[in-house]
């Protein structure tokens, strides 16, 4: 798969005008997604917040598949850990549900951490493998080991706390965590560490001789990334307040993949638009047709053909051709 | 740029999604219709069964008029994909966009039990033809959860284990699906049988989607057992019937079975293979009762097949609670009111054939009938009874407290009397 174009290897002054042109979208984004819980019904402000939900576990995915080159099958199992050592927190011991969530981000680190020193040394098809195994052991676990995790049928959670207990400012909560998360990681894929992983996707033998430590880098950003997925599956506790196995199953690294594809692996905000693209296609098609899900297929199939590298890939791919075309025209002008 | 681009596909791709999601809801007037959702499943691994929910559904609407308490009807099916966050997701949707007063359906347990625990929190009447989870109507019970039309799934083993007792079996071996559906069932079969004077020869826990059961029936075999009971569903209820033909154990041992080992969705393809297995149920498609065979007959003629399971309860489930609202004059906005009157309905005439009521914790009683499975004139197999048990609860013979004091079955905990 092709990846857009770097950004962030600029030279310093083109940065700094990018950075300035870059503030009042980034606010005009900020006031956009604060004023939709205003024009949105309450069913629609839930979808708005499912999809800034899995945005983050679509990005965490995006740090490997993107910037390191490493595409992982086992982030929904990161993720759903985190959602059940929450809810197992809260409903089964009775616990507070936000020291819950913090078990629950902590878990999915550690869990990240086993799956990172087993994983990192392969790469290409053999880390998607070891990355799916790693998350099919976690989902027979939930399966099987019926007196904690409840089997098949799951565990059910004890609810909002009152305060965020309606959509609209669980929305506004999320809101408020998902834009330092994402500013967080879009600070981590541009900084000197986010280069050398992409130096590692491009070359890891240059990297390597270059005098990088190239496991150590892959593996701190498989931890990292499983972080984020552990946030992401303590928010999703917050709204589904539910944990079932599904939750952990390969189904859902796969639609957490095809969010950072949808959107454009190796663009990070290109999360949001897949997320958005899948989870509103999911509900809008779901309510016409019983067929919803091969339409979603049609339109994956058709994604790969015409933008394969993401809606967000693209765009910057045209802007990007644009953009050399005329500053040819205008060198040749002057 | 990249930026800029992003916030245009975004704002793109939101505006695209809010034109789509907001779909004109039309703001109820006082006549406005019953909004009814089904959810059921229509894609994944038991798509098969939820299409005869559907099927078993309308039916009922249809010779109904669509019409209820006085007020049209208006069904709105989903497809919960047999996935338990999809269908939480589908019951936000009919609950919160669709506004439906009440949601019907859903097939697997885990579904179900996640929707449960969404209309715990926002009161949305919910009926459960097919979800048998025993705490949902009892540990765990949930006021605005009711099982209409359904049972729990430790109802109806405990008649069968009190029968194979009268008939001298002492010694069982039990096959189960490993999951809490099949904890279930067998712990009601278990502990009835073992308290009754039976002994648990062993227990067999396969994974759902097991193709080979030879490893088990050969341990099956070898245990000595007067009878076997097995908790199967689906595909594997099928391959477990041919596989214990094939092997012989048929004219062997006499094989018991949960009611859906020889459902009719299981059956319906099956030979000789199937015959004479006895399973026990609320309802048997070849009982010699009027109001059965004329719902057999219109079920078959429509859909040219015998009823199932699946179809049957959604019909029984939509009956019971029509005569509620009808009880009501439509008035399913006061939800206590009408809660409280489906929990006080009795239902005589549905295609059980006899009346059935609820119990205080929203479980129907019913006459459970043991079943065996027999060739029909039109040589096609089916359940016949051949001895009833008159008004079974959930808690067949025990004090409601005293037994919910015992810990919910599971692999570990199956009842199961020391001798």
């Amino acid at each position: 798969m092709r990846t857009a174009p770097l950004s962030a290897a600029s030279t310093s002054p083109e940065l700094q005008i990018r950075r300035s042109r870059a503030l009042p979208w980034i606010a005009l984004v900020l006031v956009a997604l604060a004023v939709l819980p205003m024009i949105l019904s309450s069913y629609q402000v839930s979808i708005a917040t499912q999809v800034l939900i899995f945005s983050v576990l679509a990005m965490s995915i995006d740090i490997l598949a993107g910037f390191a080159g490493r595409t992982p099958l086992g982030h929904g199992a990161i993720f759903g850990v985190s959602s059940y050592v929450a809810i197992y927190w809260t409903s089964t011991m009775g616990g507070d549900i936000w020291i819950g969530i913090a078990l629950g981000v902590v878990a999915a680190t550690a869990l990240a951490a086993v799956f990172a020193a087993l994983a990192i040394r392969t790469s290409g098809v053999y880390f998607l493998l070891l990355t799916l195994a790693l998350g099919m052991i976690v989902w027979g676990v939930c399966l099987r080991w019926t007196a904690v995790t409840g089997g098949e049928n799951g565990l059910r959670g004890i609810g909002r706390p009152a305060f965020i207990a309606d959509h609209v400012s669980f929305y506004y909560a999320v809101l408020v965590v998902v834009a330092p998360l994402t500013w967080a990681m879009w600070r981590l894929v541009h900084s000197p560490f986010g280069l050398t992983l992409r130096g590692i996707r491009d070359s890891e033998s240059r990297m390597r001789s270059l005098g990088y430590n190239v496991p150590l880098h892959l593996f701190l950003a498989f931890v990292v990334s499983g972080f984020f997925a552990g946030v992401a599956g303590g928010l999703y506790v917050l709204f589904n307040n539910f944990v079932s196995p599904s939750t952990v199953q390969l189904s859902q690294s796969v639609s957490g993949l095809l969010m950072a594809i949808t959107g454009g692996i190796g663009t990070l905000l290109g999360s949001f638009v897949g997320a958005a693209a899948i989870i509103v296609l999911e509900n809008a098609v779901s309510a016409y047709t019983a067929r919803w899900q091969s339409v979603l297929g049609v339109t994956f199939v058709l994604i790969m053909i015409f933008a394969p590298e993401g809606v967000v890939g693209r765009a910057r791919l045209l802007l990007a051709r644009r953009r050399s075309r005329s500053s040819t025209q205008r060198r040749s002008g002057g | 740029m990249d930026r800029r681009r992003f916030l245009k596909t975004t704002g793109l791709t939101l505006a695209a999604g809010t034109g789509v999601l907001s779909a004109p809801f039309v703001a109820r007037a006082q006549n406005a219709p019953i909004r009814i959702g089904l959810m059921a499943p229509q894609t994944g691994v038991v798509a098969a069964g939820g299409r005869e929910i559907i099927d078993g559904f309308s039916l009922f609407w249809e010779s109904a008029g669509n019409q209820a308490g006085g007020r049209k009807v208006e069904i709105l099916v989903e497809d919960d994909a047999s996935n338990p966050d999809t269908a939480l997701q589908k019951a936000r949707r009919l609950v919160e966009q669709a506004k439906v007063d009440m949601l019907f359906g859903n097939l697997l347990a885990n579904t179900g039990l996640a929707v449960a625990n969404y209309v715990k929190g926002n009161g949305t009447p919910y009926f459960i033809p097919v979800i048998a989870a025993d705490d949902l109507t009892q540990r765990a019970r949930i006021k605005n959860v009711i099982r209409a039309g359904g049972y729990s799934a430790s109802q109806f083993p405990r008649p069968l284990a009190d029968w194979a007792l009268k008939q001298g079996y002492r010694k069982v071996a039990m096959i189960s699906q490993d999951y809490t559906f099949g904890h279930e069932q067998c712990g009601g079969f278990a502990q009835t049988f073992t308290e009754g004077g039976g002994a648990v020869v062993g227990q067999f826990w396969h994974p759902l989607n097991t193709s080979d059961f030879s490893p088990y029936l050969g341990q099956i075999a070898g245990l000595n057992a007067d009878v076997v009971f097995a908790m199967e569903t689906g595909a594997d209820a099928t391959r477990l019937i041919q596989q214990y033909a094939s092997f012989g154990l048929k004219d062997q041992i006499p094989l018991l079975g949960a009611q859906n080992a020889t459902d009719q969705s299981v059956i319906r393809t099956m030979g000789a293979e199937c015959e004479g297995i006895v399973t026990s149920a609320h309802f048997a498609e070849g009982a010699d009762l009027p109001a059965t065979q004329a719902f057999v007959k219109t079920y078959s003629d429509k859909f040219s097949k015998i009823p199932s399971l699946y179809a049957f309860s959604h019909y029984v489930g939509a009956m019971w609670v029509t005569k509620a609202i009808n009880t009501i004059n439509g008035k399913v906005e006061d939800r206590d009111t009408f809660l409280e009157t489906v929990l006080k309905t009795d239902l005589p005439d549905s295609p059980l054939g006899k009346p059935v009521r609820f119990d205080d914790y929203g479980n129907p009683i019913y006459d459970v009938v043991i079943r065996k499975t027999a060739k029909n004139k039109d040589g096609k197999f089916w359940n016949v009874p051949i001895a009833t048990y008159p008004q079974v609860s959930q808690f067949w013979k025990y004090d409601p407290v005293t037994y919910m004091k015992q810990p919910p079955y599971s692999r570990d905990f199956q009842g199961i009397k020391k001798a």
